[in-house]
C-alpha cells in the first residue's frame, strides 16, 4: 500500500491505496466523483480523460501513485456556482452528446484544447479529438459544439444557463 | 398563469436529459454504488472450440479476497437453466446456452467460470488462479465451410451446423434470369462488425433473501424483456424480479439481449446474499458482446438493356456464432428477405438464407440488423448493373424505383406503409448538383485524381413489430409497446414507457409530443423508463420502434385521458360533453371560448372532486398498449463523395449528403443527431471496422487498438435534409429514425469507392476498403490491364 494525497476539483482526497491502482479508479472509487467514465483498457477512447496539471490526461493510463501531489479536474468540477461551464452550455445547445457516455472525456479534452488553441478550425478540433471516441453522434455536433464554446469563451457569450 | 406553449412538435427542443450528463451526473450501472458489493469477474475460453476436461479452482478458493468461485456445473445443479430464444423459426434447432459452458467451449470468450471476491482487482488475480484443463478440438469460422461435410460441429444437435434455413420466393427468378438481357453474379460478404457502444456492458445484482426480491441493475434497451428471460433462465417468479436500466451509454443492439454474465451475477448475489458487480472491459465487450452482420451472399441479378431489373436470386450463409443470441433467428431472415426489393419494383425475387453456428461470438441485431445487409446487396447490385450497361447508377436508380404510393403490396411479403422515393432520389441528386459533380469528377480523372461518387437508395423496416403481420409470416408472436400517462392534481405529467433512451433523448421527444397533445409546458412532463418496477411490461428499444411504436402508445393514452377530461370540464362548465372543445390546454364550450377551464383546473377536480358525478370514476390516468396494424418504413437517398488514391489505396471521404423521409418528426436536432451517429457507423463498416478471426477461431481484433473505430479526423461534417411523407400507419405519421443512417451510408461509400475506380476496372473489393484492399484490387486489375 502507497499513501497518495490528489487534489480533485479543489478537494484533497488522501489515501493508501495498492501501488496499481489506476488513476480512473482512484477518482471513481475513492473520490467517489463518477462522472469520469471508462471506455476501453488500451488507452484509445478518452472517456477517462480529465485534466492534471493543466493538461488533458487519459486517467486510465496513469496509476494513482504516479499522480501523487497532483491537482486534477473532472466534469464534476467545471461547472461553477451553478453555472455551467460555456464548453458545457455548448455541447447543450448544440446536441453534442447523445448517450452522453464518451461527453465528459470530450468536454475536458475541448476545455485543455481550447485553452491552447482559442480560435479552432474545423480541422483543428477534428484532430484534437483523435483520442476520443464517440459513437452515437457521428462527431458531427461534438464539433459544431466545440467551435461555439471556443466563441462563447472568445466573449460575446449569451447570457449563462443555470447547471440543472 | 399557465401561458399556452407553442408547438413543440416540430420544435429543436434541448434535451432534457443533458444537464445530468453533461456534469457528470450520469446513472450509469458502474456509477451505482452499494454497501458490501463483491465483484465478479468471469473466466473465458481462449480457445474457439475444447472439451473442458477438468476446473480446478482450489488456489482461487483460498485466496483472501474471494468470497467463491462457480462453475457451469453448480449454476446447473442449482436450476439455473439455458438462455431462452426469443424468436423462433419452423425446424429450427435450439441447442441449449448455458450461462457458463458445461463440457464444452465453442468460442474464444465463452464463460468457463466465475469469481466473486470483495474487489475488482482482486476478482480479476483470481481468475489466473483457476486451472482449467482443456482439450482443444477443431474449430470452424467460416459459416459456409461450416455447413460442409466433416466441418466440425459446433452443437451435436445440429447437423452441418445449420440452425435453420429460411426461403421467400416472389414471381419467377429462373424465368426472369433466362430471358434476361444480361445477368451479373457476384459473391459479396457483409463481414462482421462489433456495435461497440462506448459503455461496455454493466450489472449490479441485489438479493433481499427476507422477501426473495431479485434486483438487476443492468446497462440493457429493454428491462422487461431482460426480466422475462432472467425469470426463465433461473426458474424464478418474475414477479419477484426487478430490472433496471439507468442512464445507458449507447446500446446499438448489443444491449438487447439476456447474456450470461447477467445471469451469473444474479446468481452470484443469491447465493452470497451480497450486492454484485459485474462490469466488462472492452476486451470483454470485443469477445463477450454480441456482434453483427457476418453475411456470405451469392447472388445474380437479370436486367434489361434499358436498365431495368427484373430478378434477384440471392443466396446468403449467415453466421450465428456459436450460440443462439436471443434475437438472431429474426436478423438474417424477417428483418432482411422481406427487403430485398428495397425501394424498387424488381417482381422476381427468391432468396434462400441459411443460419449457421461456427465457433464465434454470437451474433444479433446491431444498429440496422438485417436491413443494412438487404440495402447493401442491392445498392451493390444496382451499380454493377449499371457498369455492365455503362449507364450512371442515378440513371438505372430513376428506372427502378417505385412510383409515389400508400399501402404498397411487396411482392415478397410486407406491405410499404408510405413512400416517395422519386422525392428523395431527385432532391438528393439536386443537393449535391449530380451533373456538376460529374463533370468534376471528369475533370479531375485527366489530372489523374480519382473522385468517386457513390448513391444509395434505400427504403427500411422499423416499428416492429404488427402482432399479425409477424404471425402471418411465420413468426411465433409480435411486439407491442406499452405506456402509462398519469396526469398528476396539479396538471403535472408524467409518462411512463416501455421504450428506453440510451442516447435517443426519449425524455424530451416524447415530452414534446405529450406537452403538446396536452396544450401544457414541456417543464411540466416528465418521461420516466427503464424500471419494471415503474413501467408497464413494454418491450424496449430496437429496430427504431420507439417513436412509432413507443410514443405511439403513449399518444393515444394521452387522447384516453383528453377524452376523460373533457367529460369532467363538462361537468365543471356544465356543458353538454358534445360542446366541449379542447385547444391550447383548455377546455372550453363551442362558440363560447370565455367559458373554459384550464387542463390544470380538470386536473385537481379529478383528484379533489367538488363536482364529478357520482358515476365517472376518479382520477387521471390511462394505460395503452399498442399493437401496431404495420410496420412502417423509413426511405431516403445518401451521397458519398471519396478521393481515392491509387498509389497507396487511402480512401478520403470528401462529402456527405443524406436526404432522409423518416415521416413526421418531432424533434429536428435530434433527427439529424440520429442521422450523423448512423451514417458514421455505417461508414465505419465500409472503410474502417471488422472483427477479424484467425482460421483457428482466435480473435484478432480484441481490443479497440484493433478494432477501428470512425474517428473524428478522418470525417467530414456531413449534409442532411429530409421530406416528410406521414406515415399511415399511427397517428402520428411517425416512422423511426434511427438506423436509417447505418442502412444507407455503408453502400453509398462502398459505391464511392468503385466509381472512383472504374477507370482501372476494378468492380467490386469485400469490405473494409482499407488502403491494402484498395491498392491489392488496383495491383490485380493491372495486373490483368
Ligand atoms: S478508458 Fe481511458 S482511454 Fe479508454
Ligand atoms: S454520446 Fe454516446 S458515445 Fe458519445
Amino acid at each position: 500500500m502507497a499513501r497518495v494525497s490528489i487534489r480533485i476539483n479543489g478537494v484533497l482526497h488522501e489515501a493508501d491505496v495498492e501501488p496499481r491502482l489506476l488513476l480512473v479508479h482512484f477518482i471513481r472509487d475513492v473520490a467517489g466523483l463518477t462522472g469520469t467514465n471508462i471506455g476501453c483498457d488500451t488507452s484509445q477512447c478518452g472517456a477517462c480523460t480529465v485534466i492534471m496539471n493543466g493538461r488533458a490526461a487519459k486517467s486510465c493510463t496513469f496509476l494513482a501513485v504516479q499522480c501523487d501531489g497532483a491537482e486534477i479536474l473532472t466534469i464534476e468540477g467545471l461547472a461553477k456556482d451553478g453555472q455551467l461551464h460555456p464548453i458545457q452550455q455548448a455541447f447543450w445547445e448544440k446536441h453534442g452528446l447523445q448517450c452522453g457516455y464518451c461527453t465528459p472525456g470530450m468536454i475536458m479534452t475541448a476545455y485543455h484544447f481550447l485553452q491552447m488553441n482559442p480560435n479552432p478550425t474545423e480541422e483543428e478540433i477534428r484532430h484534437a479529438l483523435e483520442g476520443n471516441i464517440c459513437r452515437c453522434t457521428g462527431y458531427h455536433n461534438i464539433v459544431k459544439a466545440i467551435q461555439y464554446a471556443a466563441e462563447l469563451m472568445r466573449g460575446g457569450a449569451p447570457a449563462p444557463t443555470p447547471a440543472d | 398563469m399557465v401561458q399556452a406553449p407553442e408547438r413543440l412538435i416540430g420544435a429543436e427542443v434541448k434535451r432534457k436529459e443533458d444537464p445530468r450528463l453533461i456534469t457528470g451526473q450520469g446513472t450509469y450501472v458502474d456509477n451505482l454504488k452499494f454497501v458490501g458489493t463483491a465483484y465478479l469477474a468471469i473466466l473465458r475460453s481462449p480457445y474457439a472450440h475444447a472439451r473442458i476436461k477438468r476446473i480446478d479452482a482450489s488456489r482461487a478458493r483460498v485466496h483472501p479476497k474471494v468470497l467463491a468461485v462457480f462453475t457451469g456445473e453448480d449454476l446447473r445443479r442449482d436450476g439455473i437453466g439455458s438462455i431462452p430464444v426469443g424468436w423462433l423459426l419452423p425446424d429450427i434447432k435450439l441447442p441449449p446456452h448455458y450461462p457458463l459452458a458445461v463440457d464444452k467451449a465453442r468460442y474464444v470468450g465463452d464463460g468457463v467460470a466465475a469469481v466473486v471476491a470483495e474487489d475488482r482487482y482482486s476478482a480479476y488475480d483470481a481468475l489466473s488462479l483457476i486451472e482449467v484443463e482443456y482439450e482443444p478440438l477443431p474449430a470452424v469460422v467460416d459459416q459456409e465451410a461450416a455447413t460442409r461435410p466433416g466441418a466440425p460441429q459446433v452443437h451435436d444437435e445440429a447437423p452441418n451446423n445449420i440452425c435453420f434455413k429460411f426461403a421467400m420466393v416472389a414471381g419467377d427468378v429462373n424465368r426472369a434470369l433466362a430471358e434476361a438481357d444480361g445477368v451479373v453474379r457476384q459473391r459479396i460478404i457483409n463481414h462482421r462488425t462489433s456495435g461497440s457502444s462506448v459503455e461496455p456492458r454493466a450489472a449490479v445484482a441485489l438479493y433481499q433473501p427476507a422477501t426473495g426480491e431479485l434486483t438487476l441493475y443492468n446497462t440493457n434497451q429493454n428491462p422487461h424483456l431482460i426480466r422475462l428471460l432472467l425469470a426463465l433462465t433461473m426458474n424464478y417468479p418474475e414477479h419477484k424480479i426487478r430490472v433496471i436500466a439507468p442512464d445507458v451509454g449507447g446500446g446499438f443492439g448489443t444491449k438487447i439481449y439476456l447474456y450470461p454474465d447477467e445471469v451469473v451475477a444474479c446468481y452470484a448475489a443469491m447465493k452470497l446474499g451480497r450486492p454484485v458487480k459485474w462490469v466488462e472491459t472492452r476486451s470483454e465487450y470485443l469477445r463477450a458482446t454480441v456482434h453483427g452482420r457476418d453475411h456470405i451472399t451469392d447472388f445474380e441479378v437479370a436486367y434489361k438493356r434499358d436498365g431495368t431489373i427484373t430478378g434477384l436470386k440471392v443466396t446468403t450463409y449467415a453466421n450465428l456464432g456459436a450460440y443462439i443470441s436471443p434475437f438472431a433467428p429474426l436478423i438474417p431472415t424477417f428483418l432482411y428477405v422481406p427487403m430485398l426489393h428495397g425501394p424498387y419494383k424488381l417482381p422476381n425475387v427468391s432468396a434462400e438464407v441459411y443460419g449457421v453456428f461456427t465457433n464465434t461470438t454470437p451474433v444479433d441485431a446491431t444498429r440496422g440488423a438485417g436491413r443494412p445487409e438487404a440495402t447493401y446487396l442491392l445498392e451493390r447490385m444496382v451499380d454493377l448493373v449499371a457498369r455492365e450497361l455503362n449507364m450512371d447508377p442515378a440513371d438505372v436508380r430513376r428506372k427502378n424505383v417505385l412510383e409515389p404510393f400508400e399501402n404498397y403490396q411487396t411482392p415478397l411479403a410486407f406491405v410499404y406503409d408510405s413512400g416517395n422515393y422519386p422525392a428523395t432520389l431527385n432532391r438528393a441528386l439536386e443537393l449535391v448538383d449530380y451533373a456538376r459533380l460529374r463533370e468534376e469528377q471528369r475533370r479531375l480523372r485527366e489530372q489523374g485524381r480519382y473522385i468517386g461518387i457513390g448513391l444509395s437508395t434505400y427504403v427500411e423496416v422499423t416499428g416492429a413489430a404488427p402482432s399479425q403481420v409477424a404471425v402471418s409470416l411465420g413468426a411465433q408472436a409480435g411486439l407491442f409497446e406499452s405506456a402509462i400517462v398519469r396526469v398528476h392534481p396539479t396538471g403535472k405529467v408524467t409518462v411512463f414507457t416501455g421504450s428506453h433512451t440510451h442516447g435517443q433523448g426519449h425524455e424530451t421527444t416524447f415530452a414534446q409530443a405529450i406537452a403538446d397533445e396536452f396544450g401544457i409546458s414541456i417543464d411540466d412532463v416528465e418521461v420516466v423508463h427503464g424500471d419494471t418496477d415503474a413501467i408497464p411490461f413494454g418491450l424496449g428499444t430496437y429496430g427504431s420502434r420507439s417513436t412509432p411504436v413507443g410514443l405511439t402508445a403513449a399518444y393515444i393514452a394521452g387522447q384516453r385521458i383528453i377524452e376523460k377530461a373533457t367529460k369532467i370540464a363538462a361537468h365543471l362548465l356544465e356543458a353538454a360533453e358534445a360542446d366541449i372543445v379542447f385547444e391550447g390546454g383548455r377546455f372550453f364550450v363551442r362558440g363560447a371560448p370565455e367559458r373554459a377551464v384550464t387542463f390544470q383546473e380538470v386536473a385537481l377536480e379529478a383528484y379533489v372532486p367538488r363536482k364529478i358525478p357520482a358515476d365517472l370514476e376518479l382520477g387521471l390516468e390511462a394505460t395503452a398498449f399498442f399493437n401496431p396494424s404495420n410496420f412502417v418504413f423509413p426511405f431516403g437517398t445518401h451521397v458519398a463523395v471519396v478521393e481515392v488514391d491509387p498509389e497507396t489505396g487511402q480512401v478520403k471521404l470528401l462529402r456527405y449528403l443524406a436526404v432522409d423521409d423518416v415521416g413526421r418528426v418531432i424533434n429536428p436536432m435530434v433527427v439529424d443527431g440520429q442521422v450523423h451517429g448512423g451514417v458514421v457507423h455505417g461508414i465505419g463498416q465500409a472503410l474502417w471496422e471488422q472483427v477479424v478471426y484467425d482460421e483457428q477461431g482466435n480473435l484478432l481484433t480484441g481490443t479497440w487498438l484493433d478494432y477501428a473505430m470512425p474517428k473524428a479526423p478522418d470525417l467530414p461534417s456531413f449534409q442532411t435534409d429530409r421530406l416528410e411523407t406521414p406515415s399511415p400507419v399511427n397517428p402520428l405519421g411517425v416512422k423511426g429514425a434511427g438506423e436509417t443512417g447505418t442502412i444507407a451510408s455503408t453502400p453509398a461509400v462502398v459505391n464511392a469507392v468503385l466509381d472512383a475506380l472504374a477507370p482501372f476496372g476494378v468492380k467490386h473489393i469485400d469490405m473494409p476498403l482499407t488502403p491494402e484492399r484498395v491498392w491489392r484490387a488496383l495491383q490485380a486489375a493491372r495486373g490483368q490491364g
